[in-house]
Parts: C-alpha cells; sequence; structure tokens
C-alpha cells in the first residue's frame, strides 16, 4: 500500500489483489445466479401454464381478426363508405365481396366469418353459407345486381353496417354479450332481448350461490375449528382426519354420494318418508338443483374454511379467554369481545379462499345444479365445448377475473392482505 | 403447618386435592389460610402445583377434593367470572386487538361501569404504573416491563380483593426484574389488597412476601415468614431450597430434648439441634448455613469443632468463599468475612472450623429429600 500516493484514496483489495468491491459484486452475483437458477424452473412452470394461458385468454376476449382477414378486400373498400349515407355501397365493394367469397370459400374460411357474425345478429351464418356456394358463378359486373338477386339480405344496409364494424381487430362485442349487452344496427349500445338475458343473471347467482356457501362454510367450520383448537393434541388430530377426508376422496365419488342421498328416492327422503315427517308424493326435491349445488359444494369447500381457521386458532393462547373471564366477563362476552376479534385473519383468509374457489367451481354444479344451480363456469365451459364460441368464454372468464381482483383488492383494503393466514 | 383456622382468614383452602388424570395426585390435602391483605408467595420447584393451585383459586380449575374458601364464601361453584379476582397472567394474556386503554377499560366495561367513571379508573390505573400517555398504544408496541405493568393495571383497575400473579416476572431481564418487584410491592402496600404470587425464584420470594409456602411434589412443606424459612427450615427440602446450605448426613446416636448428637458416616460426632430428626438410630440430614461457620474459633467457643481441608477459595470482595474438605464432605462452603482480622487461608492447608449446636439443624432423612443444587 506504499505505493499509493496520498492524493488517491487508498483501495481496499483482498488478499490476491483485486479491489475489495470488484470480488464483492462478484461474489454478489454469483449467489445472485444461484438464486435464480433455484427459481428459474417454477417461474417458467407459472409462465407456460397460468401466466401465458392467461394473457391468450384476454386477449380473445377481444380478438377480432377473422372478418378483417377474411374480407381483407370488402373491408378495404368499405373504407370510404359513409355507412350513415343511407345508401348501399358502391359497386367496387361489391365487386371486392365476391372475390372475397370465392377465395374464403376456396380456402374454407368464408363459414367461420359466417359463424362469427351470427354472434352478432341471427341469419348471418346461413346468409354465408348460402352465399358461399354460389358466388363463384358471379364472374362479371354488376356484382351489385348479382348479389342481391342472389340474396335480398345483401340489399340491406344494416348487413353492411355490420361487416364494416365488425371489421376491426378488435371488439368489444364479447364483453358486451358477457353483460346481455349488444350492438344494434346503427352501432350504438342496447340490452339484449329479453329472452336472451342470461349471462347478468348466472353471475348474479354465482355471486349469491358463493356466498351462501361460503357463510355456510364458516358458521360450520368456525366451531370446528375451535374444538380442534382447544382440544388435547390426539382428539384433534381425529377431527382433523375427519375434516381432511374429503380432500382424500375422488371428488366424482363425493358429489355421487350426495346424489345417492338426497336424490328423491335417496337415502335422507326414504328416512324422512319412513319417519313421518313427509309424506310419500311430497318427497324434497334436494339435487339437481339449487339446494344441491350448496350442499355439495359446502361439503367439499369446507376444508378450505377450516384449514386457515385453525392455524389462526392454534396460536391465540388459552390464556387470553380466562384473562377475560378472571376480568369479569362472562363465557360469551369473552368469547365475542376477545376470542373472535383475534379470529378475523383466519376468517378473512378462509372466506376469501371459499369464496375464490366457488366462483370459478365447475363440476359439481355440472353434476348436481340441475338448471336452478348451474353457475357461470359452467357456460364457460358451454361455450368452450359446445358452441365453440371461445371470445364469449374468454370475456366471461375475464370478467370472472376480474371479480376476484376486485374482491382482493377489496380484502386488502379491509383487512389488509399481510393479515392473511393461509396455513 | 397451616396458620391456626381462624374464621376470619380471607382465602382458605380446606383439604384441596386435585388429580389432572384421575391417577395421580397433583395437590395432596391442601390446607392454607392466607390473611385479609396479606402478599402470600407460593414458591417451589417446577411441577410442584402452585400454578394448579393458583388456577383453582381463580375458577380455571376445579378442585377434585375439598372445598376453597374466599371470605367465608365456600367458591368451588362460584364462575370464574363471579369472583372478582384479579389475575396477572406469566406472559400477561393482554389482549392484542385493544390498546393498552381498552384493555384496562375491559374490566369496567363488562361490568357496566358509566363511562366517565371509567375514564377515571382507567386514567388512574395508568398513573399508578406510571404509563400516562401510553393508553393508545397497543401491547406489541410497549416493552415487556411496559406490558408487565399493564397487566398488572389491568388486574387492579377493578378493585378486586383478591389478586393472583403467576409467575408475572418470569420474562424480564434481572434488572428490571428487581425493580418490578420494588413496584409490586409498593402497590401492595399502597392498596391493601390480598396478593397471591407465584414464582420459583427464591430471592424473589424473599424479598417481597409477608410469608412464603414452599410446595413440593403437592406438598406445602413449609409456611412462614421469608425469615423463619432461612434461618428455621423445617424439613431438609426447604434447607435445601432456600439459601445456600451445607449438607452433612449421619444418624441420631443420642437426644436430648431439643438437642441431639448425630455420628457421622466417618465416626464423628456433631452436636445438633433436633427439628425433625428421628428418635435414636434414625438418619438425618445436618443443615448448616455457609455464614454461620467460624474458622479458627476461640478454644472452648464452639461445642462442634473439626479438621477440615481448604479445596479452594473465591474472592468476592466482601467475603472469600471457601470450599472445604470436611467430615467425608469436600462441597462444605464457608463465608470468610473480609474483616482483615483473620488470616487469609491458603488452598491445602488444613483449619479448624467451628459451629453452634442451635445453628447445626438436624431435619429429616436424605432419602426423602431431593436434592437441589
Ligand atoms: N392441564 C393439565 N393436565 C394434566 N396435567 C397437568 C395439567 N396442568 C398441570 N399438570 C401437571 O400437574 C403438575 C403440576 O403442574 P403445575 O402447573 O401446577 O406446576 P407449577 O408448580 O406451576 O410448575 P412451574 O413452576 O413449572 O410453572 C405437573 O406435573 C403437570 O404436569
Ligand atoms: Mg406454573
Amino acid at each position: 500500500m506504499s505505493a499509493v500516493s496520498p492524493d488517491t484514496p487508498a483501495m481496499l483489495t483482498t488478499a490476491d489483489g483485486a479491489p475489495l468491491k470488484v470480488s464483492f459484486d462478484r461474489a454478489l452475483r454469483r449467489s445472485r445466479l444461484k438464486a435464480l437458477a433455484l427459481v428459474l424452473p417454477l417461474f417458467a412452470f407459472l409462465l407456460i401454464t397460468f401466466l401465458v394461458p392467461i394473457g391468450d385468454m384476454l386477449l380473445r376476449s377481444v380478438e377480432n381478426q377473422l372478418v378483417g382477414n377474411v374480407l381483407h378486400r370488402t373491408v378495404k373498400a368499405l373504407d370510404h363508405w359513409d355507412q350513415g349515407s343511407g345508401e348501399l355501397p358502391d359497386e367496387e365493394a361489391f365487386a371486392a365481396l365476391v372475390a372475397d367469397f370465392q377465395e374464403g370459400r376456396e380456402n374454407r374460411t368464408i363459414g367461420r366469418v359466417g359463424v362469427r357474425l351470427n354472434y352478432e345478429s341471427g341469419g348471418m351464418s346461413s346468409l354465408f353459407r348460402k352465399t358461399g356456394r354460389r358466388a363463384k358463378r358471379i364472374t362479371e359486373a354488376p356484382f351489385r345486381e348479382a348479389m342481391i338477386k342472389l340474396d335480398k339480405r345483401w340489399g340491406n344496409l344494416d348487413v353492411w353496417r355490420l361487416i364494416k364494424r365488425e371489421s376491426d381487430a378488435y371488439t368489444a362485442s364479447y364483453y358486451l354479450s358477457a353483460v346481455d349487452m349488444r350492438f344494434i344496427a346503427d352501432g350504438s349500445i342496447a340490452r339484449q332481448d329479453e329472452n336472451r338475458q342470461i349471462y347478468v343473471r348466472l353471475f348474479g347467482r354465482t355471486l349469491w350461490l358463493s356466498l351462501v356457501i361460503t357463510v355456510l362454510c364458516l358458521l360450520l367450520g368456525y366451531p370446528i375449528s375451535y374444538l380442534m383448537a382447544t382440544l388435547p393434541v390426539r382428539t384433534s388430530n381425529l377431527l382433523m382426519i375427519m375434516v381432511l377426508l374429503p380432500f382424500w376422496t375422488s371428488l366424482l365419488v363425493r358429489t355421487t354420494c350426495w346424489i345417492a342421498l338426497l336424490q328423491q328416492q335417496g337415502v335422507i327422503n326414504d328416512l324422512l318418508v319412513w319417519v313421518g315427517i313427509i309424506g310419500e308424493d311430497n318427497r324434497l326435491a334436494m339435487i339437481h338443483n339449487r339446494t344441491g349445488t350448496i350442499i355439495a359444494m359446502t361439503h367439499i369447500l369446507l376444508p378450505f374454511m377450516v384449514l386457515p381457521l385453525y392455524s389462526v386458532m392454534k396460536t391465540i393462547p388459552p390464556s387470553y379467554l380466562r384473562a377475560a373471564r378472571s376480568l369479569g366477563a362472562n363465557p360469551f362476552t369473552a368469547f365475542v369481545r376477545v376470542y373472535m376479534p383475534n379470529t378475523v385473519a383466519g376468517v378473512g383468509a378462509g372466506s376469501i379462499l371459499v369464496f375464490i374457489i366457488a366462483i370459478g367451481y365447475y363440476i359439481t354444479p355440472a353434476l348436481v345444479g340441475g338448471t336452478s344451480g348451474t353457475l357461470i363456469s359452467n357456460f364457460i365451459a358451454h361455450h368452450m365445448q359446445v358452441s365453440l364460441n371461445w371470445g364469449l368464454a374468454a370475456a366471461l372468464g375475464a370478467l370472472l377475473l376480474a371479480a376476484v381482483l376486485a374482491l382482493y383488492v377489496l380484502y386488502d383494503k379491509i383487512v389488509g392482505i399481510d393479515n392473511m393466514k393461509l396455513g | 403447618m397451616t396458620a391456626a383456622g381462624g374464621s376470619e382468614a380471607f382465602v382458605r383452602f380446606a383439604d384441596v386435592q386435585k388429580s389432572y388424570d384421575g391417577e395421580t395426585l397433583v395437590v395432596k390435602s391442601l390446607n392454607l389460610d392466607i390473611e385479609r391483605g396479606e402478599f402470600l408467595t407460593m414458591l417451589g420447584p417446577s411441577g410442584s402445583g402452585k400454578t394448579t393451585c393458583l388456577m383453582m383459586l381463580a375458577g380455571f380449575e376445579t378442585a377434585t377434593f375439598g372445598e376453597i374458601f374466599l371470605d367465608g364464601r365456600p367458591i368451588n361453584n362460584v364462575a370464574p367470572h363471579r369472583r372478582d379476582i384479579g389475575m396477572v397472567f406469566q406472559n400477561y394474556a393482554l389482549f392484542p386487538h385493544m390498546t393498552v386503554h381498552e384493555n384496562l377499560a375491559f374490566p369496567l366495561e363488562v361490568r357496566k361501569l358509566g363511562k366517565a367513571e371509567v375514564e377515571e379508573r382507567v386514567a388512574r390505573a395508568l398513573d399508578m404504573v406510571e404509563l400516562a400517555g401510553f393508553g393508545g398504544r397497543r401491547p406489541a408496541q410497549l416493552s415487556g416491563g411496559q406490558q408487565q405493568r399493564v397487566a398488572v393495571a389491568r388486574a387492579l383497575v377493578f378493585e378486586p380483593k383478591l389478586v393472583l400473579m403467576d409467575e408475572p416476572l418470569g420474562a424480564l431481564d434481572k434488572q428490571l426484574r428487581e425493580q418490578m418487584q420494588f413496584e409490586i410491592r409498593h402497590i401492595h402496600e399502597r392498596l391493601g389488597v390480598t396478593v397471591v404470587y407465584v414464582t420459583h425464584d427464591q430471592s424473589e420470594a424473599l424479598t417481597m412476601s409477608n410469608r412464603i409456602a414452599v410446595f413440593n411434589d403437592g406438598v406445602i412443606q413449609q409456611l412462614s415468614t421469608p425469615e423463619g424459612l432461612y434461618e428455621r427450615p423445617e424439613n431438609a427440602f426447604v434447607a435445601q431450597f432456600i439459601g445456600e446450605n451445607n449438607r452433612l448426613v449421619g444418624a441420631v446416636s443420642e437426644r436430648h430434648g431439643d438437642t441431639c448428637a448425630v455420628t457421622t458416616v466417618e465416626g464423628e460426632v456433631v452436636k445438633a439441634l433436633a427439628v425433625s430428626c428421628g428418635t435414636t438410630g434414625e438418619p438425618t440430614t445436618l443443615s448448616l448455613r455457609p455464614e454461620r461457620v467460624t474458622v479458627a474459633p476461640e478454644p472452648g467457643s464452639c461445642p462442634n469443632v473439626f479438621d477440615a481441608v481448604v479445596e479452594e477459595l473465591i474472592y468476592l470482595g466482601d467475603h472469600v468463599r471457601s470450599r472445604l474438605r470436611l467430615l467425608g464432605n469436600d462441597e462444605f462452603i464457608v463465608k470468610v468475612p473480609n474483616s482483615g482480622l483473620i488470616r487469609p487461608m491458603r488452598v491445602g492447608e488444613t483449619v479448624q472450623v467451628g459451629w453452634s449446636a442451635e445453628d447445626c439443624r438436624a431435619l429429616d432423612s436424605p432419602s426423602t429429600a431431593p436434592v437441589f443444587d
């Protein structure tokens, strides 16, 4: 160090002479890399199985490339058409339409456009199929007369407005459908017809049933958790096993058991008739309806309530209750004023967990819900598997996701997410 | 062992027994009278049943047999919240979701006191423990000592006649513990409440209490004032448990009223005060306080004089702690005052030590007394 002149600050070095700062950074970098290597697999897994699908879903709920891609000539020709003029598009647009149809027929995409537009307005699918079959015969001008002759709907301004509207790459129409709204012919937004309004009611029902199930789980789970937290270990372990038993049994088996128990010719009805509480001809309908959904889902979700509650209650020293009693509180007051406030974190965590799982639950309502007990997720599944309207399914899913996130934010505001104890 | 069973006793355990499992007795036939305004400490090793007694008094455990009286009333069937007994728990049991003020107001609110009175009493209680201005804090925002004070204030704010404290200072460091001992003692004197205090720290018991009940194995070994306990232990357990003590074992060879002669294993004869030893021929433990042993006594001044070999010397300023080998015991401790009059001892030399017969207490046989070092 004697070589260092007095005006340059002495630089600290390690034993091998490298500057301390450099070695320090190197050591730090190495440990950071190691940490990164450890989280990388999980991160990649999450990215592929969680973030990417959700991003894809969100994209699909607004994506609308199809019409613009297949009818690309038409859309271009419609650029300078004033849809408010009350006039049909010009000859050029009709010519472009014929060309698009011929090309679309060839590579079999035109039918999909019909299906897509049919979501917005009934009859479009058949119009596109019919036109697709016959458009190749139209070879020369005037295209406008020929098309209108082929199907007079081509002379309808609303059809052209629809094509122009849906030619944008992104659309809000799936979201509108998901909340029972739609674009009407002139492009403004209106409520869906009375008999086609289902989703808002379904969202309402989903939220309501989830709330009922959450409250039931809390009412059933709270005393059990309290018992488990206060009993000696051996007994509480037994109780814990009984609570967890549903976890170890196949969901399908459990649901089937509920059907066997609750159906009209099932165990419970038989018992009630046998005891004489109800008559033979008014057996209770407890399954394939809302009641069935509530009962079966409460049973299935109960552990998600019990576990957070138990883990919080376990940490509450018994001396709190004793202290309250010794200070003059009767058992009830002591419980309500001293014990319960200390379980808020568990109640919050359990409730939010059960509620979030319930609003997205699919299999049980599908099996035991009947028509009055199906939830929004059953319709999402329907649109993905049967009607193949993925855009609408994605929009419904995105709304569900938004509801969960809103709930999460609300919880954070009220209880604070740091207080949540999941086990 | 217990105070005379006058009807004026404030708290009274009458033949109380307690078993948790139906097989072993954790408390065996407890008779104890506590007077009004007394500071009584239950002292004993871990597992000796102190907390159990306190819990029975507070109403959280029921006596398996016997009756507990509070102010002349049997309370076995009175619910804990009707007993009007303040309690300080070992870990304070302050309610974490309430502020200090709310914690103190809780016992008053459940008693349906008016708002103004609640405010006034809480303020007074906070003043008493010198925590005025801390009312808005949560227990978690207080230091251990402050939490402890809040717990004491909470147990006193509703003006109970009896306060129970179960090792209330166990979680504090030494210095704070000593300060709090003083403060609790002070509060007790000022308010005149009856305090039943549990600890297994003997110095705490000696400094704070009017009387101490030494527990072992579910039985009160001795109930006495701190001075009586130290000066006049009645059995080997108490002698060993309270303060420092030299033990010599032997058998009674002669007995004349209050005094006796005890023959040690080595065959030497020691004259002692017969306290709880048996008759001639029975084994006994001799108990002798280290500060009652004189080094190089004047000839003829002590009935007991023996040769001892100095094994170890520890200089402690005001006195020298010497470990000697004597009568087959090489853990014999003598405290030699640093008065400058006595010639300093050297390790390895042989000295004469002596003691009076009154200071050497012949107690019960060692087989019944567990060893505590
Ligand atoms: N709830 C209980 N169930 C069963 N046994 C118990 C219970 N509480 C205490 N015991 C037993 O009773 C005996 C006395 O316990 P207690 O708590 O009264 O001791 P202690 O004197 O307070 O000890 P420490 O100084 O360690 O607090 C112990 O052997 C203990 O194991
Ligand atoms: Mg104890």
